[in-house]
């Protein structure tokens, strides 16, 4: 009898980039419905379009390429990038930075380096600090979380700022945006207030702020089912939010009335979602697992850093790209001992 | 890497974790709902020549030849060699190329042999049933002319390995390997339920001749009828007081020798070292029955357990095969294929290589024909991207980092690659079968290392046609400069046969002169010797 014949190992093997892309994705879900929640429509719009403009560019890229179309979006990783993106910034931006940021950053960080394995930076946060540094007043335009807003928009309304950048009847930009509560203890901590004043804010909730929190928390959720299911491994979540606890914990301990709590720094802002989906894209971290906990540890720390001294409010995506800039380096100092090479140092 | 406990006749004993390795599901069941049978006598024996890792065997027949049972049939000099057997007795019909168990899927030279059925044995040599009287040498000449192998797969000439060179003959620990960490394997598990006797006097053979301080047998936590039988079987017995059944933690690849010794002793077999270097000596359970049978008996290796599995068999079972026999002939003999048979697999899913046809003989080494389902073992999925996911790194039971090593081989850096330390591999798999890209990444080691062994080949070949080259030049400098000596010997020669000539001369003109010739006789010895 005749048989085909294939290389070892013959196995059926586990989870494959799709199924793991999935599992992040089911993931981000609950998160990203609580986002919608509190911050209304322009979540859910912004979403929509990050991904037909991501699905949009990589067939672009394919067809330029002459390459099949399906396999590529189907590996998930576009769609991923589009809603990490969409989490991330303001839910009224314009219409037109969504769509210029989702094809920077599939044409440009991902595609053009060659495509998902290749980029050397996260492409939804290189996107992100491009459009912050470019558009600064509209990528920091934040809404109120719905229990505080006096103002909260229809699906039109929403669509109509979005799309014709419209505010509905005689509102004005001021009285529809609010200060992350981020921005709030920034601010707060620079008139000289101690944290204990800031905390009595109304924006301030429990450990972050309104709304945040819970946000967080559902992430924090969504990671852990990462975990479960093996999409992501323990390293650079828990180097991330440990390098941001230990540093919020030194200072506060330091100066209780200048520095926060560690779990206020976990809980508000992006610090959660960067650590738990963003931190742990593998293609941009150091290819080794030592690697990985120094790696997420950095970002920890200069998340920390950038908050409290640096000029932005939150820092994930910064800190991200500029240990994305240092992975390479912290992978060749921390490759693994190969079996039997005792004593021989790093190879 | 760290270590753990396991219950070791009451006592603790401590075990070893290396990092890496993999859980899979071990599938073994089907192959043990039935009790191992004997195979039929084959229609025709199709006996590779080399079924060892060293020098080539040469034929000791030729075609027309009777040959009996245990007869010799092929032989090398070499020192890393064994010799192979008639299983059965019949007339030699063939001796030439054909197809055989090996990954390179090229044709290996055989001597086929037609069985007359009678199964006639060779004048066997003398059983050493006390062995401890013989010496040593003459036990390892009888391993080794019985033409055992590693029989687990790696088919190294078991007595080299019961020769540990000078300086590494301090042996600790010798193992003997009933890890069996492959699935759908089942033979040595059956061979250790239904053997544990042939085994024990294997190991007590070894033992002797390797002088070791404690003798493990080591069997994965999966096998509990095994474990049971050997731990009887080693406190039954009086000639191996130093031996211990250690049960293991079921993982791949627990039962690779560098991976087994570690868990057991906690010592890393050094890059390109024998274990011996560390005072082990590793030995597969079916390796032991066929030393025992070998010493013992005077049986050469001439058969051996062989799963045949998977959902593409009717009825998987194990049976005792003459070495030789095709599998071709052996399949109907269990039940046959079922109509669910995708693929043909020597040896186990994560090692075993995968052939075009079953009419290949079962070899020394041959543990396992698997013939899997679609759903057991699916085709390959197509490839994408690395996306650096470290799950291969995770795996690597050796500590190396698969994804760069790719990397560098498929940009061609055999270089880099070999910096990355790709000569470390031990091609177990278990980096391609977690990658969720579906990157081969093992044949992409196993072709770069053969390159470069290529390579190197090149290279020596290169060098010894430099060396040659340069040998000659010598010679023919050396021809040279003979000649121009003999030649100037030559000249010499009848410069001084004209001086002497001249001397003549000019002596006969002193002498007519009538002065003293003395002077004159002084000059000519003088000019002599310096021409000499
Ligand atoms: S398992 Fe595959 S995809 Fe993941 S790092 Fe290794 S080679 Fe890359
Ligand atoms: S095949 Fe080689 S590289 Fe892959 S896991 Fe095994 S030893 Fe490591």
């Amino acid at each position: 009898m005749q048989f085909p014949t294939i290389t070892s190992p013959h196995t059926s093997r586990p989870n494959s980039v799709q199924k793991a892309m999935l599992w992040v994705i089911l993931a981000l879900i609950p998160g990203t419905l609580a986002m919608i929640w509190f911050f209304g429509w322009g979540i859910l719009i912004n979403m929509v379009l990050a991904i037909t403009t991501a699905i949009a560019c990589e067939a672009l890229v394919m067809k330029l390429r002459g390459r099949e179309i399906k396999p590529v979006i189907m590996d998930l990783s576009a769609i991923l990038t589009a809603m990490l993106f969409a989490v991330a910034v303001p839910p009224l931006l314009p219409w037109w930075l969504t769509v210029l940021g989702v094809a920077f950053a599939i044409l440009l960080v991902k595609q053009a380096y060659g495509g998902l394995g290749y980029n050397v930076f996260n492409p939804a946060m290189a996107a992100y600090v491009l459009l912050l540094i470019s558009y600064p007043v509209q990528m920091t335009s934040w809404l109120p979380p719905m229990m505080l807003n006096e103002n909260p928009m229809g699906l039109l309304q929403t669509l109509n700022v979005i799309f014709g950048g419209a505010l509905p009847g005689s509102l004005t930009w001021d009285a529809v945006t609010m200060a992350t509560p981020l921005d709030t203890m920034r601010t707060g901590l620079s008139l000289n207030q101690t944290v204990s004043e800031i905390s009595s804010n109304p924006i301030l909730g429990q450990f972050g702020g309104k709304g945040w929190e819970v946000v967080a928390g559902l992430y924090l959720l969504g990671g852990g089912f990462m975990l479960y299911k093996k999409a992501i491994s323990w390293h650079i979540p828990v180097s991330t939010l440990g390098g941001l606890a230990v540093m919020a914990l030194l200072f506060n301990i330091l100066d209780g009335d200048a520095y926060p709590l560690s779990s206020f720094h976990i809980f508000s802002g992006a610090a959660m979602l960067g650590a738990f989906f963003i931190a742990t894209d593998p293609v941009s971290a150091p290819g080794t697992r030592k690697g990985q906990i120094y790696y997420g540890a950095g970002i920890g720390i200069l998340v920390y850093i950038i908050r409290t001294w640096g000029g932005y409010p939150d820092a994930i995506a910064f800190s991200v790209l500029l240990m994305n800039m240092a992975a390479p380096t912290i992978e060749f100092f921390t490759r693994p001992r190969t079996f039997g090479h005792r004593g021989s140092g790093n190879d | 890497m760290s270590k753990f406990y396991t219950e070791d006749n009451n006592q603790i004993r401590k075990l070893w974790t290396f990092s890496g390795g993999i859980h899979i599901p071990d599938n073994k069941a089907q192959s043990l709902t039935r009790p191992a049978g004997k195979a039929e006598m084959p229609q025709r024996l199709v006996i590779p020549l080399q079924q060892h890792i060293g020098a080539p065997n040469e034929p000791l027949v030729a075609v027309g030849d009777k040959v009996l049972k245990g007869q010799m049939i092929g032989q090398s000099q070499g020192f890393v060699s064994a010799p192979v057997h008639a299983s059965t007795s019949g007339t030699v019909v063939d001796i030439g190329d054909h197809p055989v168990a090996h990954p390179s899927a090229l044709p290996g030279p055989c001597i086929v042999i037609e069985p007359d059925k009678e199964d006639k044995w060779a004048d066997l040599p003398p059983p050493m049933e006390y062995y401890a009287t013989w010496d040593k040498r003459d036990i390892r000449n009888r391993i080794r002319e019985s033409g055992i192998v590693g029989m687990g797969g790696a088919s190294f000439p078991t007595s080299v390995k019961l020769s540990p060179p000078e300086g590494q003959q301090d042996i600790q620990s010798l193992i003997i390997n009933g890890a069996e960490c492959e699935p759908f394997i089942t033979s040595d598990d059956v061979l250790m339920q239904n053997h544990a006797e042939r085994i024990i006097n294997g190991a007590a053979i070894m033992n002797y001749l390797l002088d070791a301080k404690e003798c493990l047998i080591a069997i994965e936590d999966n096998k509990p009828e095994a474990i049971e039988v050997m731990k009887k079987a080693v406190a039954a017995t009086e000639k191996l007081d130093n031996a211990h059944v250690v049960v293991i933690p079921t993982l791949y690849p627990s039962g690779s020798e560098k991976q087994l010794i570690y868990i057991l002793t906690g010592k890393e077999v050094p890059q390109g070292g024998l274990p011996s270097q560390v005072g082990v000596v590793v030995q597969n359970v079916s390796t032991a029955a066929a030393v025992s049978d070998a010493v013992l008996e005077g049986k050469p290796l001439i058969s051996r357990l062989v799963t045949l599995t998977g959902e593409g068999i009717k009825e998987p079972q194990n049976l005792e095969v003459l070495l030789g026999t095709q599998v071709e002939e052996l399949v109907p003999q269990v039940g046959g294929y079922t109509n669910q048979a995708s693929k043909l697999i020597m040896g186990g899913p994560m090692m075993g290589f995968s052939m075009r046809s079953d009419a290949i003989p079962v070899g020394k080494a041959n543990n396992c024909v698997l013939v899997p389902s679609l759903d057991e073992i699916p085709n390959p999925e197509n490839i994408s991207a690395c996306i650096r996911c470290l799950r291969c790194v995770d795996a690597c039971p050796m500590g190396l980092v698969p994804q760069n090593m790719y990397w560098h081989v498929q940009s061609k850096a055999l270089d880099k690659a070999k910096e990355n330390n790709l000569f470390d591999c031990v091609e177990c798999g278990c980096c391609s079968h977690v990658c969720p890209s579906r990157i081969p990444l093992v044949q992409f080691f196993r072709s770069a290392k053969a390159a470069n062994l290529q390579l190197d080949r090149d290279q020596q070949k290169k060098e010894r046609a430099r060396e040659r080259a340069e040998a000659r030049n010598e010679r023919l400098e050396k021809i040279a400069a003979e000649k121009k000596a003999k030649m100037e010997a030559k000249k010499a020669a009848m410069k001084k046969k004209k001086e002497a000539a001249a001397a003549l001369k000019k002596e006969q003109e002193e002498q007519a002169a009538a002065k003293p010739a003395a002077d004159t006789n002084e000059e000519s010895t003088g000019s002599e010797g310096q021409d000499g």
